[in-house]
C-alpha cells in the first residue's frame, strides 16, 4: 500500500451502449495534490470524476482510494464528497441544514454537528444566512455553501465537477484563488473536472489532458504548456501555430527538421523521430521587429491585428505561411507594427516543439 | 375596442362564473336550505324552519317524542373515512412506486405508461367495477386460481370489506399516480446524488429528500382519492354487497326510498363540511411549508 498515492486509477474502461466513453485509462493522484482532469466535452473526464464519486462502475478496471480497492462500494460509504456542477442544494433546507446533512448521516453528535456547520459557514463567508435556503441565494453565493456542505464531513477527497462554469467571469477569478487557498489550508486532495484550460493552469499542481476517452497527457502545468506531447494536449491547451515538418536527424538531443521556413536544428523530444512530424510554435514565443533578435530570424508581412489591451494579436504570412503572433503592449501605441508593413520575426529553437503527426 | 380590453379578465372568466354559479353555488344553497326544511309526508319538503335533519344524524326520536343519543349513523361516518382513509394509505403505497419506475424511462416510454395509468378512465366505472365482480366473485378467475393450489376452496371473496376496498383502490390509483409521477418528474435527480454524496442511504435519501421533495405531488394525490372515496357509493353497494352502509348510500337513500329529502341534505351538508376542514387543513400546512421555497431563483 503506497501512502502517497490518494487516488488509483487502474486501466478503467467504461462503454455507454456503442459508445466508448473511457479506454483503459490508468492514472495516480498524490496525497494533498490539487489535480485536474482537463478536456473537451465527451472526452471521459466526468465519467471519471462520478466513479470516484460511485455513481458509475467501471466496466473494466478498478479504482482504489488511499490503497483501498472502492470499485464496488456506494457513494454513501466513500469517505469523498462533491461539489456539483449546478450546486444541488436542497431546496427544502437551510443553509445550516444543507451542511448538516452530511454529518448527521456520519452520526456524529449534536454539538459537534453544530459546532462544525457554524465554523465551515464561517469559513465561506456565509454565517449570516445560516438560517435562509438556498432559493434565496445568489450564484456565487450558492457555490460557497456547496463547498462548505461538501468539505464539512471531512473527506479524504473532494471532487469538483465544473464548479466555476455556471459563474460570471469576476466571480470565477476570485473563486479560483479561494478554491486554491482552501485546498492549500484543508490539505485535502482535490480532484478538479474543467474544460477550462485557463483554469486548469491557474489552479492545478497536475493536470491530466484527457481526450477521445484516453489519458492525453499527465504533468505539471507548465510540461503541459511548454511541452506538450502530442498534437491534442499542443491544440487543447492554449493557443499556437502549427507547421507540416520533415525531421531529417534526430540524435543527441538535437533534432534537425526541414520546414516551408527553412531548415534548422530545435530540440528534440522523444517523439521525434526521422520523417513528418508537426512543429508547435506559440503565438507568444514569436517575436517581432526589434524583440526579434536572435534564435532563428525571418522576414514576414504583417496580415491582420487584433488589438486586445495588454495584448495586440498579429496574423503573419511568411514564405506561403499564415503564423499568428501576440505582443506584449509594453509601451503605448509607439511600437505597434502596422498591418501591410514587412517585418522582422524571431523565435528561441528552444520555444518550438516537434510532435509526431 | 379598448374598453373591452380592459375588461378582459370579467368578460373571460364569466362562462366559468357562471358555471361554477348555477352548477355548484346554487344547489349548495338549495341543499342547505333543504337541510333546515320540513319533511314531507310522501317525500319531497315544505319550507317551514326546522332542524330535525340535523338532530336525527345524532338523536333517535323516541315514542313519546323524547330525543334519546343513538350513534348509528356516527358509525357510518366512521366507517365512510375508515374506508376512504384505507383506501388513500393503499393508494399511496401502490402509487409511489409506479409513479417513481413510469419517472425512470426515456421520455417516449413515459408518454406511453402514463396513458396506460389513465386507460381504465376510458371505461366505464360501473363496467369496471363488475369485472372486479367476476374476477373475485364466486367461480371467478381468483377463487379458482387458487384452489388449484388447494388453498382456500370454496371461498367467496365477494361481499365484505376487503371487497369494497379492492374495488375502491383499483379505481382511484390513476388519481394517486399522476400527481405523484408529475411531482417525482420534477424532482432534480442530481439532489438524490448529493444525499447519497453526503453518505445518505437509500432510506435516508427517500425520507428526508425525496418525500419532501415530492410532498405536494402527495398531498396533491391524496386529496383527489380521499375526496370521492367519502363519497362512493357504487363500490360500497356492488362490491360490499350493501351489508355496510356507508355516507354517500345513505344520502342516496334518504332522497329515495327513506323519502326524508331534509335528512339527506344535513348529511350531505355535514359530508362537506369535514370535507372543507379536511381540504383548509392540508392547503394551510401545504403553503407553510412551500413558504421557504417559493423565492427559488
Amino acid at each position: 500500500m503506497d501512502r502517497d498515492k490518494a487516488v488509483e486509477v487502474k486501466s478503467v474502461s467504461k462503454h455507454f451502449g456503442t459508445y466508448q466513453a473511457l479506454k483503459s485509462v490508468s492514472f495516480d493522484i498524490g496525497e494533498n495534490e490539487f489535480f485536474t482532469m482537463l478536456g473537451p466535452s465527451g472526452c471521459g473526464k466526468t465519467t471519471l470524476l462520478r466513479m470516484l464519486a460511485g455513481f458509475e462502475s467501471p466496466d473494466q478496471g478498478s479504482i482504489l482510494l488511499h490503497g483501498r480497492e472502492v470499485t464496488q462500494i456506494p457513494p454513501h460509504k466513500r469517505r469523498v464528497n462533491t461539489v456539483f456542477q449546478s450546486y444541488a442544494l436542497f431546496p427544502h433546507m437551510t443553509l445550516e441544514q444543507n451542511v448538516a446533512y452530511g454529518l448527521e448521516n456520519l452520526g456524529w453528535e449534536r454539538a459537534k454537528i453544530r459546532a462544525r456547520t457554524g465554523e465551515m459557514l464561517e469559513r465561506v463567508h456565509m454565517s449570516a444566512m445560516a438560517t435562509r435556503k438556498p432559493g434565496q441565494l445568489s450564484g456565487g453565493q450558492r457555490q460557497r455553501v456547496a463547498l462548505a456542505r461538501a468539505l464539512a464531513p471531512e473527506p479524504e477527497i473532494l471532487l469538483l465537477d465544473e464548479p466555476l462554469s455556471a459563474l460570471d467571469l469576476k466571480l470565477r477569478q476570485a473563486m479560483r484563488d479561494e478554491l486554491r487557498n482552501l485546498q492549500r489550508d484543508t490539505g485535502i486532495t482535490f480532484v478538479f473536472v474543467t474544460h477550462d484550460q485557463e483554469e486548469a493552469l491557474d489552479m492545478s499542481d497536475r493536470i491530466a489532458v484527457l481526450g477521445a476517452g484516453e489519458v492525453q497527457q499527465i504533468g505539471t502545468p507548465a510540461q503541459i504548456y511548454e511541452e506538450p506531447v502530442n498534437r491534442f494536449v499542443a491544440d487543447f491547451v492554449g493557443e499556437t501555430n502549427f507547421l507540416d515538418v520533415e525531421v531529417l536527424d534526430s540524435r543527441e538531443g538535437q533534432a534537425t527538421i526541414r520546414t516551408p521556413l527553412g531548415t534548422f536544428g530545435v530540440p528534440a523530444t522523444g517523439a521525434a523521430q526521422k520523417g513528418r512530424a508537426t512543429l508547435s510554435i506559440r503565438p507568444e514565443k514569436i517575436n517581432l521587429g526589434d524583440q526579434a533578435a536572435g534564435g532563428i530570424t525571418l522576414a514576414a508581412r504583417v496580415v491582420n491585428q487584433n488589438y486586445m489591451g495588454g495584448f495586440t494579436h498579429y496574423t503573419l504570412e511568411t514564405g506561403g505561411v499564415t503564423l499568428r503572433a501576440s505582443r506584449r503592449n509594453a509601451s503605448r501605441q509607439g511600437d505597434l507594427v502596422a498591418t501591410g508593413a514587412d517585418v522582422t520575426i524571431g523565435f528561441l529553437p528552444g520555444s518550438a516543439r516537434v510532435l509526431a503527426s | 375596442m379598448r374598453r373591452l380590453a380592459n375588461n378582459l379578465p370579467f368578460w373571460g372568466l364569466l362562462p366559468a362564473w357562471a358555471l361554477m354559479g348555477f352548477a355548484l353555488i346554487l344547489p349548495i344553497l338549495i341543499i342547505a336550505a333543504v337541510s333546515v326544511a320540513t319533511r314531507g309526508s310522501h317525500g319531497g319538503f315544505t319550507w317551514d324552519f326546522n332542524p330535525a335533519g340535523y338532530a336525527q344524524i345524532l338523536f333517535n326520536e323516541g315514542w313519546s317524542g323524547e330525543l334519546e343519543f343513538t350513534p348509528q349513523y356516527l358509525i357510518i361516518i366512521g366507517r365512510t373515512f375508515l374506508l376512504a382513509g384505507a383506501t388513500t394509505a393503499l393508494c399511496l403505497i401502490f402509487a409511489l412506486p409506479v409513479a417513481w419506475y413510469i419517472s425512470r424511462q426515456t421520455p417516449g416510454m413515459r408518454a406511453i405508461l402514463v396513458y396506460l395509468v389513465t386507460l381504465p378512465f376510458w371505461v366505464s366505472m360501473i363496467l369496471r367495477v363488475y369485472a372486479w365482480m367476476i374476477i373475485l366473485g364466486k367461480d371467478g378467475p381468483l377463487p379458482r386460481f387458487l384452489e388449484t393450489f388447494g388453498l382456500a376452496p370454496g371461498t367467496s371473496f365477494m361481499f365484505n370489506d376487503g371487497a369494497t376496498l379492492v374495488a375502491m383502490v383499483y379505481t382511484c390509483m390513476p388519481l394517486m399516480v399522476l400527481p405523484i409521477y408529475a411531482s417525482i418528474e420534477k424532482l432534480d435527480l442530481t439532489l438524490i446524488e448529493a444525499s447519497h454524496d453526503l453518505h445518505g442511504n437509500r432510506f435516508t435519501t427517500f425520507r428526508r429528500v425525496i418525500l419532501p421533495l415530492t410532498a405536494p405531488g402527495i398531498v396533491s394525490g391524496a386529496i383527489l382519492v380521499f375526496v370521492p372515496a367519502l363519497g362512493a357509493v357504487l363500490e360500497p353497494v356492488l362490491m360490499g354487497g350493501g351489508k355496510q352502509m356507508m355516507m354517500g348510500s345513505l344520502i342516496q337513500l334518504q332522497f329515495g326510498g327513506g323519502r326524508n329529502w331534509p335528512f339527506g341534505a344535513a348529511i350531505a351538508m355535514v359530508l362537506m363540511g369535514l370535507v372543507m376542514l379536511f381540504l383548509i387543513v392540508t392547503a394551510l400546512r401545504a403553503a407553510r411549508r412551500t413558504a421557504g421555497m417559493e423565492a427559488r431563483a
